[in-house]
């Protein structure tokens, strides 16, 4: 196997008495779409927030391509190629959809600016299905497309792995399709992606490794169908009683 | 066709801004000096605290920087050589405190740049009272009310120019950016510090520049006219009315407050700071969007209905 | 002179205590950024002042009519003025920037007023000034009742927000404005009390300093800057480290001015806070939240 992407080791923060994280590791390879699950408050977001810099591990290190990120600020993460979507969707409300996929083109790795710039950005809105959006005010999106104008911004970093906290959550059926076959074609151009999720549906299909999270722990890690019929996996997410 | 319009328009209000010594009289030209002022000060504050909304109360500690520089300077060198001390002064206090509080949540950052005006002022009379024993300093300089409005009139344009090529650089989008959300701001790739404590300090260059072509004005200085809050105040109110989202909002505010305070001040010169207060409350509870952004809302509106 | 130095410090620490409670409690609970809290105090040394000198009232009776009525007036003041902004602010932070606004308004308008009917000339009364000697010190009665004064009132607050139900209601919102309407807490009525009683505290401290400082229309922006200095020291909305932070402060000041130079007081002051400021936001005795 080749060098991982990303590797975290044994990562753990505390906020005041509570382990939010507790000594947590996990790799991807090039090309890789990973699984984060488990139950609300189990530690998964924080996991995201250290990984892209927004927070700074109490022990343990993550390494993206062989150097060692945990103490860099996010915007060198984030210059360095790691991308991210926020839990709760978060677009620029007094930009509109183009400015807000500028903004990710213009401080990216390989940040453009000028034409080329928005060239690039319309570009994106189009690969998200906002081709016809550009000059829309974002308060004027729907949900869905507050969510594909995120993804757009995150893509313009031009990332090599992609970070999303729940992309995928509260969209309807028809809009989840259409969701799970864009990180599908993202994937056919062999970006790497680390998931937090809840969609099982999502999960199975898109998921090449899952590693599951309970209080802050790694309680499994493996294929999803497997790892989904795990007992312990099962008690965490259901209680004693259906183990 | 159209930037070259506006560019041309704007050529020709400077030019005829600039001819306004030749024939006003002192009054007038007072006046002027005193719109010019508030206009540098107000759009330098802008250019900051308009895309980041950190509301910053330190106008007065560069305004005053740059007035005291001059006062201590003003006869050992030429006045080119004097300016450019001061903005020395200023940008490095601008580039400290920047440095050091940018990363304070807003209302830290108000009270800290609050703050920083009063220990200024409260450094600079310690040190003259005990090191130099002189409170107050006069200034005699040959400098006459027509160079420093046309000084003035010289930042205005500078001012102007650096928002406007802000505005079309990589910085300006950063900074609207860092208004909407730091966080996002941040995990795109900005380098947020960088990005404001450039233009903190930028803003503080103007309003020090400000402060030391000012200081002719006045023949007799001492810390507590040179460092007043009241100016801090009277130029974020006046940034506010005119609207904080555009570049020229702020002349909005300037033209019809400088005028409101100079007939208050004539005719109620005892109910001053309550009428001030007053207007204050006025524009926060009323205007909050500012004279353009009401416009604007407006316009749209009607643009909708049509 | 140290022994001196020490309870001067202490009477002067006290009423910045109280002084930053009322404004702890105003900015913690009620998330108002009071800058005309100062000209509040200053307005209750004049009533004080007044009531003395033309009715001959004991400024310690004058508290139970001074008091009150600043209690009452500040919660007209945030029933009228302020609710608006917080009814139309979007979030936590527009809130703050939005009443720091509006109370800079209402700053200009109390020291105007006060300026058309007192003028910018100090003031001062003479209460109970005998000295009183402690410990080889000498020390003037009144100062010593200022202290005494604030210590109870001080106390009795505590009493009442731990001890009782509406004070507990006051902390709740202090800890979770969101929360504390899922256990049927009024968040806007339990706001104006606590801003009411914010302006009820300073008053008092007002009341008591009028008793032996020398005060004029123009000084209440000083004592808005110690009590901000105080709270975010202390931690906002923290009692405790207010009490703890004034004295600290009030110890500072005196000492500075007594064996350094009494005209670096202020810059003591302000130094002190930006210090804090950068190293320790949170105040020092607040938990790191923000």
């Amino acid at each position: 196997m080749s060098a991982p992407m990303l590797d975290v080791s044994g990562l753990t923060r505390r906020f005041g008495g509570l382990v939010a994280v507790d000594d947590i590791s996990l790799s991807l390879q090039p090309g890789e779409i990973m699984g984060l699950l488990g139950p609300n408050g189990s530690g998964k977001s924080t996991v995201l927030n250290l990984i892209s810099g927004a927070l700074r591990p109490d022990r343990g290190s993550v390494r993206f391509n062989g150097g060692d990120i945990s103490r860099a600020a996010p915007h060198h993460i984030a210059r360095l190629g790691v991308a991210r979507t926020f839990q709760l969707v978060r677009v620029l409300p007094s930009l509109n959809c183009r400015e807000n996929v500028l903004a990710g083109v213009a401080f990216g790795r390989d940040a453009l600016w000028g034409q080329a710039a928005e060239q690039r950005a319309d570009a994106l809105l189009a690969r998200v299905g906002l081709a016809t959006r550009a000059a829309t005010a974002t308060t004027e999106l729907t949900y869905i497309d507050q969510k594909r104008l995120e993804l757009a911004r995150a893509l313009a970093l031009d990332p090599q792995l992609l970070l999303l906290d729940e992309w995928l959550a509260g969209l309807n059926p028809t809009e989840l399709q259409e969701g799970i076959a864009l990180v599908r074609s993202l994937r056919g151009e062999g970006m790497t992606i680390l998931l937090v999720e809840h969609v099982m549906d999502a999960i199975r299909s898109l998921c090449d490794r899952c590693v599951v999270m309970n209080a802050g722990r790694k309680i499994a890690e493996g294929a999803p169908d497997a790892v989904l019929a795990e007992a312990e996996v099962i008690r965490a997410y259901l209680g004693d009683d259906d183990a | 066709m159209k930037p070259a319009f506006l560019l041309a328009a704007s050529a020709i209000a400077v030019a005829i801004l600039a001819t306004v010594p030749l024939y006003a009289n002192g009054y007038e030209l007072s006046l002027a000096i005193t719109l010019m002022n508030y206009t540098v000060l107000a759009t330098a504050w802008t250019l900051f605290s308009g895309p980041t909304r950190y509301v910053s109360l330190a106008t007065v500690a560069f305004f005053g920087i740059g007035a005291y520089t001059v006062a201590v300077l003003a006869e050992r060198m030429a006045w080119p050589w004097i300016l450019l001390i001061a903005l020395a002064v200023g940008v490095a206090v601008a580039l400290i405190v920047g440095l050091s509080t940018l990363r304070l949540s807003g209302v830290y950052f108000v009270i800290f740049t609050f703050g920083l005006a009063e220990l200024i002022r409260q450094i600079v009379t310690w040190y003259e009272v005990n090191v130099t024993r002189t409170l107050g300093r006069y200034i005699f300089v040959g400098i006459d009310p027509a160079d420093i409005y046309w000084q003035l009139l010289g930042l205005a344009v500078l001012v102007f120019a650096a928002g406007i090529l802000i505005r079309r650089s990589r910085l300006g989008l950063a900074l609207r950016v860092i208004g909407d959300d730091e966080t996002v701001a941040r995990h795109i790739g900005i380098n947020t510090t960088i990005a404001k404590v450039a233009l903190f300090a930028l803003s503080a260059a103007f309003m020090t520049l400000c402060g030391a072509v000012m200081a002719p004005r006045w023949t007799y200085i001492d810390p507590a006219i040179a460092f007043s809050p009241v100016v801090s105040f009277q130029v974020l109110i006046m940034a506010l009315l005119g609207g904080v989202h555009r570049l020229y909002g702020p002349l909005f505010g300037v033209v019809p407050l400088v005028l409101l305070f100079e007939f208050l001040l004539a005719r109620f010169p005892n109910h001053f700071s309550i009428l001030v207060g007053l207007a204050f409350m006025l524009i926060v509870y009323a205007i909050p969007q500012g004279i353009v952004g009401f416009v604007e809302r407006i316009l749209r509106r009607r643009g909708d209905a049509a | 002179m140290f022994v001196a130095a020490v309870t001067s410090g202490l009477v002067l620490g006290g009423m910045y205590a109280l002084i930053a409670m009322g404004l702890t409690l105003q900015y913690g609970v009620a998330r108002i950024m009071n800058l005309a809290h100062g000209e509040l105090m200053i307005a209750a040394a004049f009533a004080a002042l007044w009531l003395f000198s033309s009715a001959a009232v004991n400024p310690l009776l004058g508290l139970l009519l001074v008091v009150p009525a600043a209690f009452a007036i500040s919660w007209a003041i945030y029933r009228l003025l302020l609710t608006p902004l917080v009814r139309r602010a979007p979030n936590r932070d527009a809130l703050e920037v939005d009443s720091i606004l509006a109370t800079f308004g209402m700053l200009f308008v109390i020291q105007g007023v006060m300026l058309v009917m007192f003028g910018g000339a100090y003031y001062s009364y003479s209460f109970l000034a005998f000295p009183v000697t402690i410990a080889g010190a000498t020390v003037a009665a009144n100062r010593l009742l200022a202290l005494a004064f604030a210590a109870v009132i001080g106390l009795g607050l505590y009493l009442y927000l731990t001890r009782t139900r509406l004070g507990t209601a006051v902390r709740a919102v202090a800890v979770d404005p969101n929360s504390a309407p899922l256990v049927a807490i009024d968040v806007r009525a339990t706001a104006a009390l606590a801003f009411a009683f914010g302006g009820a505290l300073v008053a008092a401290g007002g009341v008591l300093v009028s008793m032996f400082l020398t005060f004029n229309a123009n000084i209440g922006v000083v004592f808005t800057m110690k009590a901000l200095i105080v709270v975010i020291m202390g931690g906002v909305g923290n009692l405790l480290g207010c009490l703890l932070a004034g004295l600290i402060l009030g110890l500072a000041e005196t000492f500075v001015a007594t064996f350094v130079d009494p005209g670096l007081t202020l810059a003591t002051t302000y130094a002190l806070f930006l210090i804090i400021l950068l190293v320790r936001p949170q105040g020092l005795f607040g938990t790191a939240s923000r």
